[in-house]
């Protein structure tokens, strides 16, 4: 076997354009395999950071009907369920683990909010005194919310720096008037999720958020959201905890807290549920992975066509050299013996091939994860299954060449010189 | 004692739709340490002969027997073993590998007789040694001359201890002085017991040899009776 491997190298580097040419489809399909693979994973790894990433320990607790997230845009509060007191609140507070607890409403898809004639297409919040701090918000320019502004039910709103350019086109919103509802409302101040902490990801909207999909966010104080919106609207709970580890168990309190307190109805078909992390990120890792395992059928099909162009050297290979096996044969080699050496050739052409592709794979996928700064994430297993596979596939398609050498008749074998 | 022995030997190639009978009733017997030379016009069979004495091929009908037993129902497998063991082949162009050295070709038969490396390696610079070219052993093919080649053929040939040494036109690539030193060699082979068949068209080659036959039209005859009478077949 040694001696085959041996042979194989000879044959393969007195031909070095050939097998460079024959390797070149193994090559490209494995290292676009491995690139697609490990970027697949980066952009994992890297939602994973985001979700549960250092300063980021926020969970939030969601009123539920019959098990899915209760629709909080348009809807009154359901028969049954009653507004969250601030009783409710501090008792969650008091959970051991939680720092700080909000109170707030929302509307993801805004209508009838505008700037002078813009119209405002990102979120809106009603929130409460804890709300920035639990979240981790910054105030940029102006001036936060004031226990005033709740007291006396100003009309007043602050906007994100997202917000600061779409909807006033990068100029201070700071004193200019937003109609929300037909009812004016004066920014006081911008704000910004502070640099220690990354963003909070809860949701597919917060995602999208951060994926700056979004036009971003305006904020009122929940004092006067009925104002603009309605008065018994359904509230979400954000939990600030201490760190990551007692963020499920901080969130499944609160829910249960929740739902012993505020629902009336116990018919079981409400309930509060704190959102899972970790389901939620897969949910988010599996919305990038099915998009980028279509590319790996792609390149499978590069793999295939590599394959075939392995096959057709090989059978010019054995062409070539009928008289060495006619030879071999005379001298009292077996078929067997030829048709390894044959396997072992093609094997080892894409075995080669495939750890080329690995390691230009790998620099691709470092070049990538530089460019669109997410983690360098070098799946080990992909890079085993990859060079396997080729192997594989110098098996697969060596397969006919070989046997053809092997049952290659000796005398007509050794005619031809 | 026998080595060889071919009864009624007789092999047909398929043109057309005739059956071409290239082998007529072939009586053959080789005694070991015999030197005998099959000469022949080109087309008279005597390649496809070496080809059926080679185990290269296997007759239409007639027995062989080899040491006595006789080859019958033989799979690939089964007469590239007999090949291995029992037959050296010199062939005309030589057929040495052309990118392993003279050492490396040489030990070729025993890496399929399984022997181990270092043993291979020592058999076959003994058998250099033999042909006189141990100061050559890691020349490759092409920076040897061509009767050096077939000296190195002869020690490949040899160096599995065969029970005969085959050789088809050993001389025909060869000029007259390599031509002569080969046949020396052959001369010390068979003084020193090797059973040697010898093909060749020319006179001067075959007259090396101890015997001569004489294949013409798929028939053997000996050089004392070209008539052909079929007792006289036989040794």
């Amino acid at each position: 076997m040694t001696e085959n491997i041996r042979l194989a190298f000879q044959g393969i580097w007195s031909h070095k354009l050939r097998s460079v040419l024959t390797m070149l489809g193994i090559i490209i399909g494995i290292a676009a395999i491995i690139t697609i693979v490990s970027t697949i994973k980066g952009t994992n790894e890297q939602i994973k950071e985001n979700l549960i990433g250092a300063g980021n320990n926020v969970v939030k607790v969601q009123l539920n009907q019959d098990g899915y997230p209760y629709e909080m845009n348009w809807n009154p509060l359901p028969q049954g369920v009653r507004m969250i007191t601030e009783r409710t609140r501090q008792q969650i507070e008091d959970i051991r683990g939680a720092e700080k607890v909000s109170l707030y409403t929302s509307r993801s898809y805004t209508e009838q909010v505008f700037y002078l004639n813009m119209q405002f297409n990102g979120e809106i919040y009603g929130i409460d005194e804890h709300y920035l701090s639990v979240y981790g918000y910054q105030i940029k320019t102006g001036r936060g919310f004031t226990e005033s502004d709740y007291r006396d039910f100003r009309k007043v709103a602050l906007v994100n720096t997202t917000a600061v350019s779409t909807l006033f086109g990068g100029e201070s919103p700071v004193g200019k008037p937003i109609e929300v509802q037909g009812d004016v409302f004066t920014v006081v101040g911008v704000v910004t999720l502070s640099e220690d902490f990354a963003p909070t990801i809860n949701t597919m909207n917060d995602y999208y958020l951060y994926a700056d999909t979004s036009s971003g966010s305006i904020f009122l104080p929940n004092a006067v959201w009925p104002t603009a919106y309605q008065f018994d609207e359904p509230q979400n709970v954000a939990i600030r905890v201490e760190n990551t580890d007692v963020m499920t168990t901080v969130g499944q309190k609160a829910a249960e807290i929740l739902t012993e307190n505020q629902i009336v109805d116990k018919t079981g078909k409400f309930d509060y549920r704190s959102l899972d992390m970790l389901e939620q990120a897969q949910q988010l890792q599996k919305m990038s992975e099915s998009t980028n395992a279509q590319l790996v059928w792609i390149a499978s099909i590069s793999l295939l066509v590599g394959g075939i162009g392995v096959m057709n050297i090989m059978l010019v290979s054995v062409t070539e050299r009928t008289s060495e096996i006619g030879l071999k044969k005379a001298l009292g080699a077996r078929k067997r013996r030829i048709r390894l050496q044959f396997l072992t050739e093609a094997a080892v052409l894409t075995s080669l091939g495939g750890v080329i592709g690995v390691v230009s794979g790998i620099g691709c996928a470092v070049l990538i994860s530089n460019m669109m700064q997410i983690p360098v994430a070098i799946d080990v297993s992909a890079i085993f299954v990859a060079v396997v596979f080729s192997t594989l596939i110098g098996v697969i398609f060596g397969l006919l060449p070989a046997v053809k050498a092997a049952n290659m008749n000796p005398i007509e074998a050794l005619r031809r010189n | 004692m026998e080595i060889l022995k071919l009864t009624d030997i007789c092999k047909d190639y398929q043109q057309g739709k005739e059956p071409l009978r290239v082998l007529k009733n072939i009586n053959l017997t080789v005694h070991q340490g015999d030197y005998l030379a099959i000469m022949g016009p080109s087309g008279s069979g005597k390649t496809t002969l070496m080809n059926l004495i080679g185990c290269l091929d296997v007759p239409t009908s007639g027995t062989y027997e080899l040491e006595g037993k006789n080859l019958k129902d033989l799979n690939d497998d089964q007469l590239a073993d007999i090949r291995n063991q029992h037959i050296g082949f010199v062939f005309q162009s030589f057929h040495l590998l052309p990118k392993m050295d003279a050492l490396q070709n040489v030990a070729l038969p025993l890496l399929y007789a399984g022997v181990p490396l270092k043993e291979r390696l020592q058999r076959a610079e003994e058998a250099l040694k033999a042909v006189g070219l141990e100061e050559r052993m890691h020349f490759l093919p092409n920076q040897l001359s061509g009767g050096q080649c077939q000296r190195v053929a002869i020690a490949r040939a040899m160096v599995g201890k065969p029970t005969m040494l085959l050789a088809d036109e050993p001389t025909g690539a060869l000029d007259t002085k390599s031509g002569n030193q080969i046949m020396e060699i052959f001369r010390q082979l068979s003084n020193d017991g090797m059973t040697i068949i010898m093909i060749t068209h020319e006179l001067s080659i075959a007259q090396c040899a101890d015997k001569i036959y004489h294949i013409l039209d798929g028939e053997l005859f000996t050089d004392e009776a070209p008539s052909g009478e079929v007792d006289s077949h036989e040794e």
